[in-house]
C-alpha cells in the first residue's frame, strides 16, 4: 500500500486546482487546519469555494486566504469576526451562502455518507428555505437540504497514525470528523503523529478509511478569540 | 424600573430546573449560568461540541481546544463529553436539549422570532440559532422590551427576516414576563415600578394581562 504519509503540508496540499471546491473543518479558530491554509495561500490558487463553519480573523485561519482574494465563494453559518470578509462581500468582490450550523453540520455528515438530501425543520418559513422543497411528516414542515462533497477536504486532528486513523481533543472536533468524510481527497494534519496500532481502536474519532493524506504540523498557533479566565483566587 | 440585563438573566434561571439540559445563547443568556443555584443538577451544552460546560478557567490554564459557542475559553465540569457538531445538532434537532435560552430583535405575537438580520446591514449569519429554535422542547428569549426610540420590539407580526415560525413559549424582557399562547402574548408578570398596564401598552403585538399577574421580585 502507498503510504498516506506526507512530509509537509506544501507535498498534502498537491493537486488543490483553481475554482476546486474546499472542504474546512475547525469552530472559530478553534481545530483549523492551520498547515494547511498556509500552504493553500502560498501554492497562490483561487476561485475557491470554502465550506467551513467560519471564515476566520482578518489575519489567520481562512481570512489568510480572503487577504490574498483567492475565495470566490463562502458557505459558513458565522462570518462575524472578519473585517476583510465584510469588506470583500459589500462590494461584491466575495459571494456567500449562508447555511444554519446544525444544517451545515449535517449537509456534511450527509455527503460523506452517500446521502444525497434529508428533510430538516430548522429554517422553514426563513429566508433559508426560499426556493427549497418543503414537505410535511406527522403534520410538521421541513425543507429539503443537501449533502455536500468537496474535491478536497482540510482537517486538524491531535493524533493520528499513518493509516489516517484521527482522535481530536476537547473541542477542536467541531466540525473535522464530517469534513474529513466529504472529501474526494482528505488531508489531516496532526500534532502528533504514531505507528498503526498504537491508538486504542475504542478512542479513534475518525477510521483511517477517510483519511487520504496524512502530515505533522508545525508551528501551531493555536490562537484563542476570547480569552476568558478567572483571575487566581 | 426596567430591569438590568442582570435581573433577565436572575430571572429567567428560575425557569431552569433540576435535572434539565440547557444551551445558553451569547449576550444576556450566558449570564443565566450565573444564577443557576447549585442546588439544581444542570448540564449546560454548548453547541460547538461540549455538553458539561463549566466556569472560565483560572488564569494560566486556558486552553485553546476548550471553548464555547462564543469562542470563549471555558471549562468542562464532571461528566462533560465532547463530540462533534453533528452530534451536537442532533441533540438540539432531535428535541434532547430542555430549554435554549437566546436573544432576539423581534418577537411577534404567534411566537415567531427574528434575530439574525437587518436587510442593508452585513450580515453576520445565523449560526446555530435557527436549528435552536427549531429543535429545543422550550425556547425562552431574553429581549429589551422596546427599542431605544421606544418602540416595542414585541410585535404584531415580525418586520425582520425570522429566524424561526411560532416557536417562542416565553419572554423575559427588561419590562416582564410574557408566555405565548394561541391569543398572542400574556403577561404574567412586570418589572418592580412598572405597572402591568404600561407593560401592555408598550407591546404592539395582541396582549392580554393574566388574572394573577404580579410584579416581578428579586
Amino acid at each position: 500500500m502507498a503510504s498516506k504519509v506526507y512530509a509537509d503540508a506544501k507535498s498534502a496540499i498537491a493537486g488543490v486546482k483553481d475554482n476546486m471546491t474546499l472542504l474546512v473543518g475547525g469552530f472559530g479558530l478553534c481545530g483549523i487546519p492551520e498547515n494547511c491554509i498556509e500552504a493553500l495561500r502560498d501554492s497562490g490558487v483561487k476561485g475557491l469555494t470554502c465550506v467551513s463553519n467560519n471564515a476566520g480573523v482578518d489575519d489567520f485561519g481562512l481570512g489568510l486566504l480572503l487577504q490574498t482574494r483567492q475565495i470566490k465563494k463562502m458557505l459558513s453559518s458565522y462570518v462575524g469576526e472578519n473585517a476583510t470578509f465584510e469588506k470583500q462581500f459589500m462590494s461584491g468582490e466575495l459571494e456567500l451562502e449562508f447555511c444554519p450550523q446544525g444544517t451545515l453540520a449535517e449537509r456534511l455528515r450527509a455527503g460523506g455518507a452517500g446521502i444525497p438530501g434529508f428533510y430538516t425543520p430548522t429554517g422553514v418559513g426563513t429566508k433559508i428555505a426560499e426556493g427549497k422543497e418543503i414537505r410535511q411528516f406527522d403534520g410538521r414542515d421541513y425543507v429539503l437540504e443537501k449533502g455536500i462533497t468537496g474535491d478536497f477536504a482540510f482537517v486538524k486532528a491531535w493524533k493520528g497514525d499513518k493509516f489516517g486513523n484521527l482522535v481530536f481533543r476537547k473541542t477542536a472536533r467541531n466540525f473535522n470528523p464530517m469534513v474529513a468524510t466529504a472529501g474526494k481527497i482528505t488531508v489531516a494534519e496532526v500534532e502528533e503523529l504514531v505507528e498503526v496500532g498504537e491508538l486504542e481502536p475504542d478512542q479513534i474519532h475518525t477510521p483511517g478509511v477517510f483519511v487520504q493524506r496524512i502530515f505533522v504540523g508545525k508551528n501551531y498557533q493555536k490562537r484563542i478569540e476570547q480569552r476568558t479566565v478567572q483571575k487566581k483566587s | 424600573m426596567p430591569l438590568t440585563r442582570e435581573q433577565i438573566a436572575q430571572r429567567i434561571a428560575k425557569e431552569v430546573q433540576d435535572g434539565y439540559t440547557v444551551n445558553l445563547g451569547i449576550g444576556i443568556p450566558t449570564l443565566v449560568a450565573n444564577y443557576i443555584p447549585a442546588t439544581k443538577s444542570v448540564m449546560l451544552q454548548s453547541e460547538n461540541g461540549l455538553l458539561g460546560m463549566g466556569a472560565f478557567p483560572v488564569e494560566g490554564t486556558e486552553d485553546a481546544d476548550l471553548i464555547n459557542a462564543g469562542k470563549q475559553t471555558v471549562t468542562a465540569v464532571k461528566g462533560a463529553s465532547f463530540f462533534s457538531s453533528a452530534d451536537s445538532f442532533a441533540m438540539i434537532r432531535g428535541g434532547h436539549i430542555d430549554l435554549t435560552v437566546l436573544g432576539a430583535m423581534e418577537v411577534d405575537e404567534e411566537g415567531s422570532i427574528a434575530n439574525w438580520m437587518v436587510p442593508g446591514k452585513m450580515v453576520k449569519g445565523m449560526g446555530g440559532a435557527m436549528d435552536l429554535v427549531a429543535g429545543a422542547k422550550n425556547v425562552i428569549v431574553a429581549m429589551q422590551h422596546t427599542d431605544k426610540e421606544g418602540n416595542s420590539k414585541l410585535r404584531k407580526k415580525c418586520t425582520l427576516p425570522l429566524t424561526g415560525v411560532k416557536c417562542i413559549k416565553k419572554i423575559v424582557s427588561d419590562f416582564g414576563v410574557l408566555e405565548i399562547t394561541k391569543d398572542g402574548f400574556v403577561l404574567l408578570e412586570y418589572a418592580p415600578d412598572m405597572t402591568a398596564e404600561q407593560v401592555a401598552k408598550a407591546t404592539e403585538g395582541k396582549v392580554t394581562i393574566h388574572p394573577e399577574c404580579k410584579v416581578m421580585t428579586f
